[in-house]
């Protein structure tokens, strides 16, 4: 047995010890206000980035609810996490926590809907889910009510989850591999789990559950396309090395791409935050996720949407982008080696073109550069033809987009 | 109006966050004092304002004023000479004041120079070497309290946080081949290498050169190539789309505040700014000898005090010197009794160009290839890079072919004696556009200062407050037409040599012309010196009567010299934060006791 593993054993025993000490102390009436617990609580909010959906971003009080999170069945407006009795959690116990959290049972026992992503934290071990527990009930109660279900029939009824758990949530907690390194665990343990990095880049169903067989695949969410993330040669990150994969996660920037729009959001909230060790993990685990698209074949340089593309990349793009599509390193996005280019759906692609996007602006990369929209200069078959020439240029090969795709995107933009 | 309302006192409050205003912010919050800006235009970025798909708009940036203080907000008066009754400008003419954040590190060009070390010592220099009798009568330039080995560190500074793109004329001393010969000793090379010259720059040095004179780049914060400054901002390389001045760059290659500052000061907590809020006063103590912050209106017209136990003024030259005027701090200046200091030495700039144009079978320049700070100059005509002696004035300036454009309503130059309109006006524009050269500011001549060039309060005409607008008093005086009529026919005769068939000289001439574009430049009015009798701040930028008030920007030059300002004030604004972060802090109260 890897020594790393026998660790691993000593660890989940001594939190179980752990576990069953702070159950004792709740049991006589106390809370857990354990120093390390609340410290690895509120780290592991911000690997969840519980922040980003329970505090409201209009200058909200930090955990009281109020973002709404627009979903494709309707909204759910998130709800007030803080340790105020009435409107938040101050009343839950542990294992009432525990049941939201892994179960998506409230302590209510009406059923969450999967806005709240516990199909992702049931994977966090019960130990994690107290501590983060603790974290919740130091921060400041404030005391708001929050409406937090405003989706239409038949969706409003929470009774539905019943069925959409039935088909989809298999409740299963964290499996680790033993043939694989510890640091590749802890990155196997932070994206399924906490990160719950599939709510966005694993392709949903028609009822919004993840196709678990095309796991970090790329999905459109939010008018952005959350690229494919595993090592897929064609349009995952192969070519981006572990150095690449953390120095994007931590600063929204790395010598080939940049964090925008939801994501960029993501960084600056939860994974700048996160340590060196960490992030590694993650790429080390990102890294192994096998890729499973076919060879795509590009479209010819004859096509015409392709010469028109490739004329008007000239005049509007390559003063940047550079004519090769090489942009600068951290400030212009390099077209040949980013992620969102040559994505199974053009969505990312074709927002930025439309409406422009600025990059993340974190501690270690300020400047925050931004690409402007060209909705307003472009038309519909103008877009189309660069969107489909920077897909099909430099060794790139995606499908063609028309301009009825561009039109769906302004429609939806609006 | 009711008494304002008082907000929460900070440490230091800062009035315009321009490029000087930026630097104290930066430099004062790595202190860990709590610092406000506040900031009478709108608050500006490189994202939101400045897209590559619209700043090139000449008509909306140039002929517009879009970036630029609107008249209406507030102007000053003009009056050529003393017996003249001034009159309000009422659209912007011979400088355009900036406006909003970043100020005028937004819409300039970049072009980033030192002043020349004997530029710092300007009147014991020409006095010793030919004697005072050799100056104009009436000139009233002074030293400056600093020299330039003591600025040197800060030029540096200035130039890494910019990412300043030259060749270097003097390292250490030691003279280097393509760069300016005639520049003070450097400590290290420019952060990066000079631009890469267009067509007709390099023609232009091509002829200086076998003329005998060095060409060089001239320094640039248009960048040659990528660069991360000293606090982790991220710069890009120049694309020569030739929209700099009077435009923000919207491929974060040309320097200012926001691609080189402003990125890192907003994330810091102990910073926070108020755009749209236009101070109004500085307010003192019973002592007069104190500052306890200052009051301001908002958009509201809601008028707020901000108390502060250290105020920076970092507003654009005349509204720095306003400000004092209406603060009722430092005397101000009297020229018949030549007493006081507030508005004294007021200066500008004497600038003059050379069109000129070549046969268009043998010469295409392609002049849309440009930036705002690309060129080739020689200094063998600045300062006192010459002997005057026998040319009867003093003072000089860099020229080149440091064309920044060939944009279409204003770099379409014909040749004299076509009509201004018509056929024959649009066949001349076809005829010459790629073939003729219009630099621009080709001669950048320095303006000393007189005894009545100054600033004062109108007696008569009002801003929107009530308060007096600010009284220009302006003219050329001989020495600088002899000076520009000089340098003019200088620059001409490099053109004629690059092979020009007509080469149309554009003198300067007096009088002083409110309506006709010159530079921005303008300094003086609160300058530094060493005597509070004739300077309005000390050798630190402090203010002599008021020591916890330091007064950043030109208004602190006691004149000005054959460059642009910025690199100088900038480095000012530097040593000056150096001065308060390593002396004042320790002990607040005066640094220089006259």
């Amino acid at each position: 047995m890897p020594e790393g593993t026998t660790h691993a054993l000593w660890r989940a025993l001594i939190t179980a010890g752990a576990l069953l000490l702070s159950a004792c102390v709740i049991a006589q009436g106390g809370d857990s206000d354990h120093f390390d617990d609340i410290q690895r609580g509120r780290y592991l909010t911000l690997a969840a980035d519980c922040g980003a959906c329970h505090t409201d971003p209009a200058g909200g009080r930090p955990f009281a609810g109020g973002r709404p999170v627009h979903t494709p069945f309707g909204t759910v407006v998130a709800a007030n996490i803080t340790p105020d009795a009435e409107t938040g959690i101050g009343n839950w116990s542990d294992a009432q926590f525990e049941a939201a959290i892994r179960q998506g049972i409230r302590a209510d026992g009406k059923r969450l809907y999967p806005a709240m992503p516990y199909p992702y934290f049931v994977t966090l071990t019960p130990d994690d889910v107290q501590a983060i527990h603790a974290y919740l009930k130091s921060v400041a109660p404030v005391h708001q009510h929050v409406a937090t279900n405003r989706l239409p029939f038949p969706f409003r009824e929470r009774i539905v989850m019943r069925v959409w758990n039935a088909l989809y949530f298999d409740g299963s907690e964290f499996k680790p591999d033993h043939g694989k390194s510890d640091s590749w665990n802890r990155g196997a343990y932070l994206v399924q789990g906490a990160g719950h990095c599939g709510a966005c880049h694993t392709p949903k169903g028609l009822l919004g559950g993840d196709k678990t067989q095309q796991s970090l695949h790329g999905d459109s969410q939010q008018g952005w396309f959350a690229p494919n993330i595993t090592a897929d040669a064609v349009r995952g990150i192969a070519d981006w090395s572990s150095n690449d994969i953390v120095a994007y996660l931590k600063t929204g920037h790395n010598q080939f791409a940049a964090a925008a729009g939801p994501m960029a959001e993501v960084v600056t909230d939860s994974t700048a935050k996160l340590t060196e060790a960490d992030l590694t993990a993650i790429a080390t685990y990102l890294k192994d996720q096998p890729g499973t698209t076919a060879h795509h074949t590009a479209l010819s340089a004859q096509d015409p949407a392709m010469v028109a593309g490739a004329a008007i990349y000239s005049d509007l793009c390559s003063a940047c982008h550079k004519p090769d599509g090489s942009g600068v390193p951290y400030l212009i996005p390099n077209l040949v080696r980013s992620d969102s280019i040559a994505s199974r759906e053009p969505t990312s692609l074709l927002h930025v073109v439309l409406h422009g996007a600025q990059t993340a602006a974190t501690g270690a990369e300020p400047t925050a550069p931004a690409m402007p929209g060209f909705g307003r200069q472009l038309n519909d078959a103008q877009v189309a033809a660069v969107v489909t020439y920077v897909r099909n240029s430099w060794g790139h090969a995606a499908s063609a987009v028309a301009a009825a795709d561009v039109r769906a995107a302004r429609a939806k933009h609006e | 109006m009711n008494a304002p309302r008082r907000l929460p006192a900070k440490d230091v409050v800062i009035i315009g966050l321009g490029w000087t205003g930026s630097i104290l912010a930066n430099e004062l919050t790595d202190e860990g004092l709590d610092v406000v800006a506040i900031e009478r235009g709108p608050w500006r970025n490189t994202a939101d304002d400045f897209a590559p798909n619209t700043v090139q708009d000449e008509l909306r940036y140039r002929i517009r004023h879009e970036l630029f203080l609107q008249p209406s907000q507030t102007t000053f008066t003009f009056r050529n000479r003393m017996n003249q009754s001034a009159l309000p400008i009422r659209t912007w003419g011979a400088f355009m004041p900036p406006n909003g954040v970043g100020g005028g590190g937004v819409h300039w060009n970049a072009e980033t120079w030192r002043f020349l070390p004997s530029d710092f010592v300007l009147k014991s220099h020409l006095t010793q070497r030919y004697g005072a009798r050799f100056l104009p009568q009436d000139i009233s330039i002074q030293d400056w309290g600093v020299t330039y080995a003591q600025l040197e560190p800060h030029y540096d500074r200035f130039e890494y946080l910019c990412g300043t793109s030259g060749t270097a004329g003097n390292l250490n001393g030691q003279i280097q081949a393509g760069g300016n010969p005639f520049e003070g000793p450097r400590s290290r090379p420019y952060p990066t290498p000079a631009q890469a010259q267009p067509f007709s720059h390099t023609l232009f040095a091509k002829a200086a050169r076998e003329m005998g004179y060095k060409p060089f780049p001239q320094p640039s914060g248009n960048l040659s190539q990528a660069y991360t400054n000293p606090l982790g901002v991220r710069m890009g390389p120049c694309t020569y789309c030739g929209f700099c001045e009077w435009f923000g760059c919207a491929n974060y290659s040309k320097a200012s505040p926001q691609t080189t500052l402003l990125p890192v000061l907003v994330r810091k907590p102990n910073f926070s700014a108020r755009d749209q809020c236009e101070v109004t006063r500085i307010n003192v103590d019973a002592s007069g000898k104190r500052a306890t912050g200052v009051t301001f209106i908002d958009s509201s017209g809601v008028e707020w005090e901000q108390p502060a136990e250290l105020v920076i003024l970092s507003a654009y030259t005349i509204f720095n010197v306003q400000l004092l005027l209406l603060s009722g701090i430092g005397a101000p200046y009297d020229p018949q009794a030549n007493k006081g200091v507030i508005g004294r030495n007021f200066t500008h700039q004497t600038i003059s160009d050379v069109e000129s144009f070549f046969d268009k079978s043998k010469f295409n320049f392609n002049p849309f290839i440009a930036s705002g700070a690309i060129g080739m100059c020689i200094d063998e005509f600045n300062g006192d890079n010459f002997d005057h002696g026998p040319h009867g004035f003093v003072g000089g300036g860099y020229m080149g072919q440091v064309q920044t454009n060939g944009r279409p309503i204003e770099s379409t130059p014909v040749p004299p004696g076509t009509p201004r309109w018509g056929g024959q006006w649009k066949q001349a524009v076809r005829d010459n556009y790629l073939s003729a050269l219009k630099p621009g500011t080709g001669v950048h001549g320095s303006m000393y200062s007189y005894r009545d060039v100054y600033l004062d309060r109108d007696p008569t005409y009002q801003d929107r407050f009530g308060r007096p607008l600010i009284r220009i008093t302006m003219d050329f005086h001989e020495n600088e037409i002899k000076q520009n009529a000089f340098l003019t026919d200088r620059f001409a005769e490099v053109f004629q040599a690059m092979g020009a068939h007509t080469v149309n000289r554009k003198y300067r001439k007096g009088p002083y012309d409110i309506t006709d574009y010159q530079t921005t430049h303008l300094c003086g009015g609160a300058i530094m010196g060493t005597d509070p009798g004739t300077s309005a701040i000390n050798p630190y930028l402090q203010s002599w009567d008021v020591p916890n008030l330091f007064v950043m920007g030109a208004s602190a030059f006691p004149q000005n010299a054959g460059y642009n300002p910025t690199g100088t004030l900038a480095a000012l604004a530097l040593w000056s934060a150096h001065a308060i972060r390593t002396r004042y802090l320790k002990n607040p109260g005066a640094l220089l006791h006259a």
